[in-house]
């Protein structure tokens, strides 16, 4: 980028950089303390090997904590991958190759919250 | 005592590759790795070349890499560094020849940041006034030298030299928090592009480097504040100038 061409027109403020450094910092933050209540919760008062299909289906029989998944879900995934992304623009310079790792990460990425996000939203469970 | 040191050599015209050289020279402890340079400059081979002018850390045109961090030659003393003593170019600028970098690229984005006041206000008869309190909120980045230490030990300007760099962020902020200046719109404009202050990844190099001990990063992170401040507050009309 030029940057003695930014003289003349000075960009508004904002911008996707400046929103991504914010969204970092607040997600991060939040990010501490729902993945801390996670593992608080799925590893120090339930054992990983208490966790069946009848715990999940319990677990999320409310809405509660299908917000609670779900919201940690969409965080981790965006934080997680708007810093693949800017690790991306840091260190791969070939525009086509910059290109591609981006898209991967765009498809790979969308792919997982979608999936995460259909089991926390629409997850019936089956009695058996 | 003798002084064991390596340094990087690159001749354009020769080499192909830069490659370390060693020699060993007679000093003192409490000389500085400038002494050494000029022992080895002098004595032994006077094709060597480097950059300095005042010897005393005041025009910072000795910045290089002394045992993997960058220094002034000038303001290290040899018996605080352990031997052999390794001697390489600032990273991340084209070498010219040995320890000579070209700056040409660190000057045009000093520029680019506008480091000058800028009013619009008509020359006043005397000084322009300011309390002590608003000189003190950017004293820190006053001190700055211009060296480059800060922007060429930065791993996000080595990964990508679009990057403004620490030392132009510090030239800015020096005019920014400044309570004469009236270009804070312009240099904000300038600082919030994908090439400004975000690309920075608070990693500290540039704070570890600065000779003048400048909290570089700090800095930088004041300047982000304000831009996230200037985004979220609600619009009102620009200042207006005639
Ligand atoms: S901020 Fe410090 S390290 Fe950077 S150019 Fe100025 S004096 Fe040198
Ligand atoms: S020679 Fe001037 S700062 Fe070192």
């Amino acid at each position: 980028m030029n940057l003695s061409s930014s003289y003349a027109s000075p960009k508004p403020a904002g911008g996707l950089e400046l929103w991504s450094w914010v969204f970092m910092r607040i997600s991060g933050l939040l990010l501490l303390g729902l993945a801390l209540g996670h593992l608080v919760l799925m590893h120090l008062i339930h054992n990983v090997d208490e966790i069946s299909y009848a715990f999940v289906a319990t677990r999320y029989a409310g809405w509660f904590w299908r917000t609670y998944d779900l919201l940690m879900l969409i965080l981790a995934m965006l934080h997680g991958m708007n810093g693949a992304r800017i690790l991306i623009d840091d260190y791969v310079h070939p525009v086509r190759w910059r290109r591609l790792a981006l898209g991967v990460l765009y498809v790979g990425c969308g792919g997982l919250l979608a999936l995460g996000a259909g089991v926390a939203l629409f997850f019936q469970p089956v009695s058996h | 005592m003798q002084l064991d040191i390596q340094i990087k050599r690159f001749n354009p015209e020769q080499d192909r590759e830069p490659q370390w050289r060693e020699y060993t020279v007679t000093l003192e402890p409490t000389d500085r790795v400038l002494d050494a340079l000029h022992a080895v400059k002098w004595h032994h081979d006077g094709s060597l070349a480097f950059r300095r002018s005042c010897a005393h850390g005041i025009c910072g045109s000795d910045g290089m890499m002394i045992n993997g961090r960058n220094r002034l030659a000038c303001k290290v003393l040899i018996k605080d560094l352990r031997q052999p003593i390794m001697v390489e170019p600032m990273r991340g600028f084209p070498v010219v020849k040995d320890l000579i970098v070209d700056m040409a690229g660190f000057f045009d984005k000093y520029r680019s940041v506008r480091p000058y006041l800028i009013s619009d206000e008509a020359p006043p008869r005397t000084e322009r006034l300011q309390s002590p309190a608003e000189r003190e909120r950017y004293e820190d980045t006053t001190k700055c030298i211009l060296c480059g230490a800060c922007t060429t030990s930065c791993p996000s300007f080595w990964a990508n030299s679009a990057y403004v760099g620490p030392a132009a962020i510090v030239q800015a902020h020096r005019f920014i928090f400044d309570s004469r200046d009236q270009g804070r719109a312009e240099r904000s404009a300038i600082l919030n592009q994908a090439s400004g202050v975000w690309r920075c990844r608070t990693i500290f190099n540039c704070t570890d480097a600065c000779p003048r001990g400048i909290n570089v990063t700090k800095a930088i992170g004041e300047v982000k504040k304000l831009l996230v401040k200037a985004a979220t507050r609600p619009p009102h009309p620009p200042p207006t100038r005639d």
